[in-house]
């Protein structure tokens, strides 16, 4: 195969799995929403139980005016949405789906890579809140710096507890090294990694930034169209990102009971779309936490937590 | 740990949505399916015009004043009697639903059973004015009205029922003719300390 034919595949297979997966997961989150608060959740959009839903949401973003607040920084305003989204794009590109060639980019740094794109995140909250010229806007976009400097490091921590057990940085070495007693040895780092990175999405309980009951829609109040819907997306992508990390980092990622070679990507898929239904689980049945709460969780929980771990992992490591 | 209260919570939310989500839903899908109302649902009022004598009562009664009525007096000259009788003849009968606030007062005060609620609810309009509902409107929902339930096995008997039982028991009903008023009749039945104290 030309280099440049396997180029183009591999990054439509990635835009394939950028707009599906979302998708997947938003429609999910619909329906399990629903039932969870016996309700029935959309049933009308494409016929059968409402499948169509958000192609219909897509399509009606598509149409609405894309409004500019006066007061708003023009070109800042404009990009931001677009800034909140690719990182997102750029992290699926080194996710292994399966063994040997099943991933769009092999990185050797691919967990540092990771971190520090998913690091971009809190760039395009800053960029959209301040230009919005909003100061509910503001108010929202400053809690998400806090709660996203904040949740970086017990994010990094963890990560790098498992890059540590692992020995190496490259993803798909991490699940090649990963065995199923790591489960536990790492189960602290999973918890952590996982809390973290639902707030590193701003996903409900740690909604403080959105907080749609105090702060109207947070930084993204001002948006309309298709770049509100850029930010919903990029919500929903969110959730794939964080899924995938947790599955590929701690769940094994493409090893199963049978198969790995052949059933690689399914085990992945499932495990993603398993963690996915957590999020929106933990979404249905939590309060949002309160803005002290929230950095006490951070400071006095996840950090010490995942520092204890890094000490664990090295003294297992040092001790076999 | 004082975390472990925290935990026990944490958890107990999980399987309460956990637990309805693998219950069904209590969703209704209305307009596909037809609800289930209940037994003398409230859903709008029919007329039986034959059964009206324009008592006026309902009216009167209305608190929202939302029943217009109208009549006049025609004389039936009857073969045989002295004279002609008089009979109120229904010109109007207008019930406005877009005030009625369906306590089912007239309902309950017609002395000839000439209203009755019908279950159906589905006449919304689309100007206000077309919820005035004339007398033939409100005849056409006689077709609607339910028969009445048959009485609850566990609940008490009705009036009518207890009254005759009581009528049958008393010692005087073995006479059979009536003596005289009904308020006489039913006195020894009640648990009088002297019957000479019920003389008038």
């Amino acid at each position: 195969m030309p280099l440049w034919l396997e180029l183009t595949l591999r990054i439509a297979a990635v835009v394939g799995a950028f707009l599906t997966l979302p998708l997947i997961v938003g429609q999910t989150e619909h329906k399990v929403m629903a039932h969870m608060q016996g309700r029935l959740g959309p049933m009308y959009a494409g016929g059968f139980h409402g499948w169509a839903q958000l192609i219909a949401d897509g399509l009606k973003f598509v149409q609405k005016e894309d409004i500019t607040p006066r007061a708003a920084d023009r070109p800042v305003f404009r990009l931001a949405p677009v800034v909140a989204l690719l990182p997102y794009l750029l992290v699926l590109l080194v996710i292994p789906l399966g063994p040997g060639d099943l991933v769009a980019q092999p990185l050797d740094i691919g967990l540092f890579f990771v971190l520090a794109v998913v690091g971009v995140g809190v760039v395009a909250v800053l960029m959209s809140a301040w230009a919005s010229a909003n100061k509910y806007s503001l108010l929202g976009g400053l809690r998400a710096a806090a709660q996203l400097l904040g949740y970086e490091l017990p994010l990094v921590l963890s990560a790098a507890s498992v890059a540590m057990a692992a020995g190496t940085l490259s993803l798909s070495g991490i699940v090649e090294a990963w065995q199923p007693w790591w489960l536990l040895w790492q189960a602290p780092a999973m918890a952590v990694f996982f809390v973290a990175g639902l707030a590193e999405i701003r996903r409900p309980p740690f909604d403080m930034p959105v907080a749609d009951s105090e702060l109207v829609f947070g930084y993204m109040t001002e948006y309309t169209g298709l770049r509100f819907a850029f930010f919903l997306l990029a919500e929903y992508v969110g959730i794939v990102v964080i899924a995938a990390l947790t599955t590929v980092l701690f769940l094994g990622g493409w090893q199963g009971p049978f198969g790995d070679a052949h059933l690689g990507w399914l085990w992945t898929l499932l495990k993603v779309f398993a963690v996915a239904f957590v999020v929106i689980w933990l979404r249905v049945s939590y309060p949002r936490l309160r803005e002290d709460q929230l950095q006490r969780l951070c400071w006095l929980v996840l950090v010490p937590v995942s520092l204890g771990q890094l000490v664990l992992t090295a003294a297992v490591r040092v001790a076999l | 740990m004082s975390e472990g209260g925290h935990g026990q919570g944490l958890v107990k939310g999980l399987a309460v949505t956990l637990k309805t989500m693998v219950r069904p839903a209590q969703t209704q899908q209305y307009p596909d399916v037809a609800p289930e109302l209940p037994p003398r649902s409230r859903g709008v009022i029919a007329l039986l015009e034959e059964n009206c004598t324009v008592c006026m009562l309902c009216a009167r009664e209305c608190p929202d004043w939302c029943i217009y009525i109208d009549s006049h007096k025609e004389e039936v000259v009857v073969p045989g009697a002295a004279r002609p009788r008089q009979r109120n003849v229904l010109d109007r009968f207008d019930i406005d639903f877009s005030l009625c606030m369906y306590c089912g007062i007239c309902v309950e005060v017609c002395p000839f059973d000439a209203l009755y609620w019908s279950p159906e609810f589905e006449y919304s309009e689309y100007d206000i004015r077309d919820l005035l509902h004339d007398k033939q409107h409100l005849g056409q929902w006689m077709a609607t009205v339910p028969p009445p339930p048959a009485h609850d096995p566990h609940g008490e008997a009705s009036k009518e029922e207890t009254t005759a039982a009581r009528r049958a028991a008393a010692p005087g009903a073995a006479r059979g003719a009536p003596a005289g008023p009904a308020v006489r009749r039913e006195r020894p039945a009640r648990p009088a300390p002297e019957p000479g104290g019920a003389e008038a």
